[in-house]
């Protein structure tokens, strides 16, 4: 936790969250990178040769479902060898080829977007020379590649840094846009929470000393070229399980059609092997099958794009999964600062008086706080707001831990604004007095949850307070729907805060969280992931402290912002570069969608068979049971015309919902029931549906075409 | 009244008396499941066996139990029949044959009830009364054991353990199957059902000749043989012979008596896992698919083709005129949805539409209500593979009553819907493709080979029905039927219980609003269509030479 702020003290410390956490939902796509925006069906063509290639029956192995179509394209090809004059043989195994090639266009399309990516972080981990201090200070220049763990090396302006480590000495800024996409450069300094710098990253300025943490090609960058390329991809728990039932549907559909040849027998016609493939591969599983892998990458690609890099695939599946958030107070649920709200004047002043003041001691103060009161009168006061240069003779006091209060003396008029205990005893040192209006006022905003800061001046009448400024912690815009928009997806959120459990309990109500974690300590923070886990709920947390690495870890979905130290990104799952923790709401609607896409495209798959059977039944057996011609309810124009438009749908509907496996299904937060409605009425009833009228529109094309 | 009106009107009080039933039977079944105390026979029988009522058992455990006892069953009924002869009360009966013995006590060792024989002209009263009944009880225990113990696995969270396999085996007998066997068999007396030890009587015939008849304890047979979805008939004409099945109440009666067990044990299952509608949703699953089923079985039957039908008013060869189309539909129906099997009608007589919903039927696994016990695990295999897909489609990973579909709990499930629908159709494509099993066959064409596809459905699913035609008393349909009842009883009976184990050891994850709802009726459809699809999709081809050939081809 870096944002603790106390009540008490006036912070003027630089907010160590980045300023683009004030856009609760927005994300930004880094420009220069691939795979951004839409789906373009030239990447297809583009991955074409990709897609070639994995025609490799040891690549081909790895998708059961596809390899039982590639088998079957063999087979069949072989057969027609045999028979070169049977046209329908050669179209029927055509399209079969087609089928697995467009199955691997799937995943080389999906690939190739993070390839692109890859290679832009390729050209920020060019050949660096790292200068390796020696015992005693001297310096050598070794490759960047020869560094190991604990070597320490010194980066000046202009140098790239050799490879990840903690800065143990000097400040600088750095360039960290070769991996995040963000420009604006990020100060890192030795100490603290902000001490990280990684590899590739460029020094903009001044001279730090950095202690290598990683070995050359596990660093950062090397992690997400492997993570973007999908090299480094393993199969999450659930596409497993998918797999596993996909295989047992193949095994069951191989059974029906390998048992088919006897029964044909004794209904007294013969099934030809090109026939036979046919059938199995429309109905085994080839749309799910030959899409998984893609919406896998997919999903990881959408976490890309959005500047978050899953460390596994499991953390995505989990996120989906997750029912529990646990938000970071500052920089997630309010602004990251405090703004003035109310002037509230005591002991008789006017509330004029108390502005002009409070303004008057806020012109120095070029802290957020001091800039809102400054704000605040001009909107709600009319008061122009002044400027240092006028005021000649004034003496600027600027805010110290140990005074507490911040201020100007001028004209003879002594003006200051700060904790309440430090003002009123400046006001009792010079013998004036506070009204007790003042006690209750400062009681009154700290029972709110705000944070009363007491303006008092000394002049020709004396020392005496003004009145209190009223700061309060601005719930950002939009949250309180986005939090029961979670509620209703039946996401628990937690806040957690460094607050006093009155002043946390006032913002969790305004900003409509469920519930709260006031004076949160680390261990708080583990004990509460720990309490819900034990109830069965996984939690999502986002940190950037070493001390908050334990918790990353024990969360099942753990965001470690990439402004944080080493620890807390080795503790996390995942990272996110634009140091958002308001993304965390993000993730989690990623990993849900990965998961609905999934499931649509399974059950859109399954549906399917129906029309296929109706299809190519009747094609094979009305021959021999005319009867059977009734269940050729789409009137298709010829048995081999049949089985031809079924093969055909079967391989274009692979190709026409690549684009959906790569975008994910549309996703909007809403109640399991109604997502579940949803999805049926379009994926399953759809399913059914949509191949009855593809098959119909293609064997329409091909009665058109003589010879067939 | 029309005959139509009858059978709707009968299809009514059915589902009256299945309701009323329910609720208290149901919880019945849940307190005797979980209760912890030993009746005074039970602990004699736990004495006498050498089991530990008290000891919870893990999912290997449990299986060792049932495997250990049905071995045990199977050798006991085996021996006996090979036996028969030189024991008493054989009626003059010789040994049974190996292949038919067995058959036999795999048959009835399973639920199943496969009759390869006549049973007037095979069994003595002692091989009928101490074999076969015997095993009319236990075999059904087994399967209710199997289910409380899936239930459990829902049920219990951070344990191994499913409870004990010899206290629900003994408990299921005692204070379940007995005590509704004994007040089905009274009733069946009541109403005309023969109960004896007699001989064999010669007796003279209305048109000249004669014919022989045997006395027996039949009405408690059949009264077992419904209630524990067995099936097996005291005499070769099962349900439709007059002195199993005397009147049209009686007939009504037994098929309330098929259905009880299996449609009431969602209500055991909702209240032991904590939520009744769960099990209300279960219930739905399978009434719709019972009641659908029905539905289209009275109206391919009721279906006038030619002269002949409208007479009758609707199909009626084969069929008892005492209770007429509407009920021989639902007996038909709800035999070959549970594991029953047992017939009042001769299925291979349906129209060829009928036949294919009794085929169907079989091959959606018998879930609809199922077997006892075995219907309910059944399902629920089926809802876990319906909560995985459709669970995705609300983007959390699949889960159900609060357990985690993971990629061992789906593997399980994987393998439970590979194992009959492999039996089926190999065991069939190697009898057709064979040069001698064909022989067994006494249809050609479609009507044939339904009567091959009937036969290994109705084995590999533990039915026992048989679609009249086929000679299955030879040495090749006596060991392969033997094989697919054996095959299809236990492992299914693996994959469950070893799912169980897995659901148990879990810890549970609590219901959100994010959560899939599986206690609403639009999962109930989703569950429904998962069912008719994916078994639909499985057998389509081989429906479409059989049933599906003949039945459309007028």
């Amino acid at each position: 936790m870096t944002s603790r702020t106390e009540s008490e003290d006036m912070s003027t410390a630089t907010p160590t969250r980045a300023p683009h956490g004030d856009v609760p939902t927005g994300h930004r796509t880094a420009e220069g990178r691939a795979g951004a925006g839409l789906f373009d069906p030239g990447q297809l063509v583009r991955s074409l040769p990709d897609a070639l290639r994995k025609l490799d029956p040891r690549v081909m192995v790895k998708s059961p479902v596809i390899f039982v179509v590639w088998s079957g394209s063999v087979l069949t090809t072989v057969f027609s060898f045999t028979d070169p004059g049977d046209l329908f043989g050669w179209t029927i195994s055509a399209w079969l080829w087609l089928t697995v090639v467009f199955a691997n266009l799937a995943e080389a399309v999906a690939e190739g977007r993070g390839k692109a990516q890859a290679d832009t972080l390729r050209r920020a981990k060019t050949d660096t020379v790292a200068r390796r201090l020696l015992d005693g200070g001297a310096e050598e220049r070794v490759p960047g590649t020869d560094l190991r763990i604990g070597d320490l090396v010194v980066c000046e302006t202009g140098d790239v840094v050799p490879g990840d480590g903690d800065v143990v000495e000097g400040v600088a800024s750095v360039d960290e846009s070769a991996i995040t996409g963000e420009s604006a450069p990020v100060i890192r300094e030795s100490g603290g929470d902000r001490s990280a710098v990684t590899g590739g990253t460029k020094v903009l300025s001044d001279r730090i000393v950095i202690r290598i943490t990683t070995r050359p090609g596990e660093t950062f960058i090397d992690r997400m070229i492997n993570l973007v390329e999908g090299a480094a991809r393993q199969k999450t728990p659930n596409e497993i399980a998918l797999n596993i039932l996909l295989a047992s549907l193949t095994i069951v559909f191989l059974l029906a059609v390998a048992t088919l040849p006897p029964f044909a027998d004794h209904a007294g016609t013969q099934l030809t092997m090109v026939v036979l493939v046919a059938l199995l591969v429309c109905l085994i599983p080839t749309t799910i099958g030959a899409l998984l892998s893609a919406i896998g990458i997919a999903g990881m690609d959408r976490l890309v794009q959005r500047n978050v890099l899953a460390m596994s695939g499991r953390a995505v599946e989990a996120a989906g999964d997750v029912s529990t958030l646990l938000l970071d107070k500052t920089g997630t649920i309010t602004l990251g600062n405090r703004r003035a709200a109310e002037f509230v004047p005591v002991g008789g002043a006017t509330e004029a008086e108390v502005a002009d003041a409070a303004q008057l001691s806020s012109l120095a103060d070029e802290t957020p706080e001091g800039r809102s009161v400054v704000v605040l009168a001009k909107e709600r006061y009319g008061l122009r707001e002044r400027h240092r240069g006028e005021l000649v003779h004034a003496e600027w006091i600027a805010f110290t831990a140990q005074t507490r209060m911040s201020g100007v003396d001028v004209d003879g008029r002594k003006v200051r604004k700060g904790a309440a205990g430090a003002v009123t005893d400046w006001v009792r040192e010079r013998g004036g007095t506070v009204a007790e209006d003042a006690q209750s006022a400062a009681d009154r905003i700290a029972a709110a949850g705000g944070t009363p800061l007491l303006v008092a001046v000394e002049d020709t009448d004396g020392a005496r307070a003004l009145g209190v400024i009223h700061l309060k912690d601005v719930v950002k815009d939009g949250m309180r729907d986005r939090f029961a928009e979670l509620r209703r997806m039946g996401i628990k959120t937690v806040m957690i805060t460094g607050d006093n459990p009155l002043t946390a309990k006032a913002i969790a109500e305004e900003a409509g969280v469920d519930d709260f974690l006031a004076e949160a300590t680390p261990e708080d923070k583990m004990a509460l992931i720990r309490r819900e886990q034990a109830g069965g709920k996984l939690v999502a947390m986002t940190g950037d402290g070493t001390n908050d690495a334990p918790a990353l870890a024990q969360a099942d979905v753990g965001v470690a912002m990439n402004t944080g130290t080493s620890a807390a990104k080795e503790a996390g799952n995942m990272v996110d570069l634009d140091s958002d923790p308001t993304k965390l709401i993000e993730i989690v609607e990623i990993g849900k969608q990965l998961l609905i896409t999934r499931g649509a495209l399974t059950t859109f798959s399954i549906a399917n068979d129906v029309a296929k059977y109706f299809a190519i039944i009747p094609a094979l057996f009305a021959a021999v049971y005319p009867g059977l011609d009734k269940l050729n309810i789409m009137a298709l124009s010829s048995p081999d015309s049949a089985i031809l438009s079924a093969v055909v749908f079967n391989a274009l509907i692979i190709l026409a919902l690549v684009p959906l496996s790569l975008r994910g299904v549309r996703y909007r937060p809403m109640s399991a029931d109604r997502m579940l409605r949803r999805n049926l009425t379009v994926y399953g009833i759809g399913g059914l549906i949509a191949p009855f009228v593809g098959i119909k529109l293609i064997d329409l094309l091909i009665s058109l075409i003589p010879g067939l | 009244m029309g005959p139509v009106l009858a059978g709707v009107l009968q299809l009514l009080a059915l589902m009256g008396a299945l309701a009323l039933a329910y609720i208290p039977l149901g919880n019945y079944m849940a307190k005797v499941y979980s209760s912890d105390k030993h009746w005074r026979v039970e602990k004699w029988i736990y004495r006498s066996i050498g089991a530990h009522p008290d000891t919870e058992m893990r999912w290997p455990a449990y299986l060792r139990g049932i495997l250990a006892f049905s071995v045990v069953g199977v050798l006991f009924l085996y021996l006996l029949q090979r036996l028969q002869g030189v024991l008493p009360g054989s009626l003059g009966f010789d040994s049974v044959s190996p292949a038919q013995s067995f058959n036999t006590a795999v048959s009835f060792v399973t639920n199943t009830n496969w009759q390869s024989y006549y049973g007037e002209q095979t069994m003595g009263h002692v091989v009928q009364t101490a074999g076969l009944a015997v095993q009319n009880f236990v075999s059904a225990a087994v399967g209710i054991a199997v289910a409380v113990a899936l239930v459990r696995g829902f049920a219990r969270s951070r344990t191994g353990e499913l409870g004990n396999f010899w206290s629900d085996l003994v408990r299921g007998v005692t204070r379940i199957l007995l005590p509704g066997a004994f007040v089905a068999a009274v009733v069946l007396v009541a109403c005309g059902a023969l109960q004896n030890f007699s001989g064999i009587h010669e007796v003279g015939q209305f048109m000249g000749g004669s014919q022989q008849w045997n006395g027996g304890a039949v009405a408690s047979t059949e009264a077992v043989k419904e209630l524990g979805t067995n099936g097996g008939g005291y005499f070769n004409a099962n349900s439709a012979h007059p002195f199993e099945n005397p009147t049209p109440f009686t007939n009504l009666f037994e098929i309330f008596l098929l259905l009880v067990i299996p449609f009431s044990l969602t209500r055991t299952f909702g209240v032991m896992v904590g939520s009744v509608r769960q099990g209300y949703a279960i219930l739905a699953t399978m009434a719709t698919i019972w009641v659908g089923f029905v539905a289209l079985m009275m109206w391919t039957e009721f279906a006038h083709h030619g002269p002949a039908f409208e007479i009758a008013g609707g199909a009626m060869e084969g069929k008892e005129a005492r209770f007429g189309v509407g009920a021989s539909s639902i007996f038909a129906v709800s035999t070959t949805l549970t594991s029953t099997g047992a017939v009042n009608s001769f299925h291979s007589s349906f129209t060829g539409l009928g036949g294919g919903i009794t085929l169907l039927g079989m091959q959606l696994g018998e879930i609809a209500p199922g077997g006892t016990g075995s219907g309910l695990y059944g399902m629920l295999i089926m809802a876990t593979i319906a909560v995985f897909i459709a669970g995705l489609m609300v983007g959390r990973t699949p889960e159900y009553l609060g357990k985690k579909i993971g990629t061992r709990e789906i593997k399980l499930a994987a393998c439970y819907i590979l194992i009959t629908p492999a039996l089926v159709l190999v065991l069939t494509a190697v009898s057709m493709a064979l040069p001698t099993p064909p022989n067994s066959m006494l249809n050609s064409g479609a009507h044939g080979f339904s009567e091959v596809l009937y036969a290994f459905t109705s084995a590999a699913n533990n039915n026992g029905s048989a679609f009249a035609g086929l000679n299955a008393n030879t040495d090749w349909y006596n060991t392969m039927t033997g094989l697919a009842m054996l095959l299809g009883r236990f492992l299914p009976m693996v994959f469950v219980l070893a799912l169980a184990g897995s659901l148990a050891e879990q810890k549970p994850v609590p219901a959100t609003a994010g959560t899939l709802r599986t206690e609403k009726p639009l999962f109930t459809g989703v569950l429904v269509g998962a069912i008719l699809i994916i078994t639909g999709l499985t057998y389509f081809p081989a429906l479409a030479l059989g049933p599906l050939a003949e039945g459309l081809a007028s």
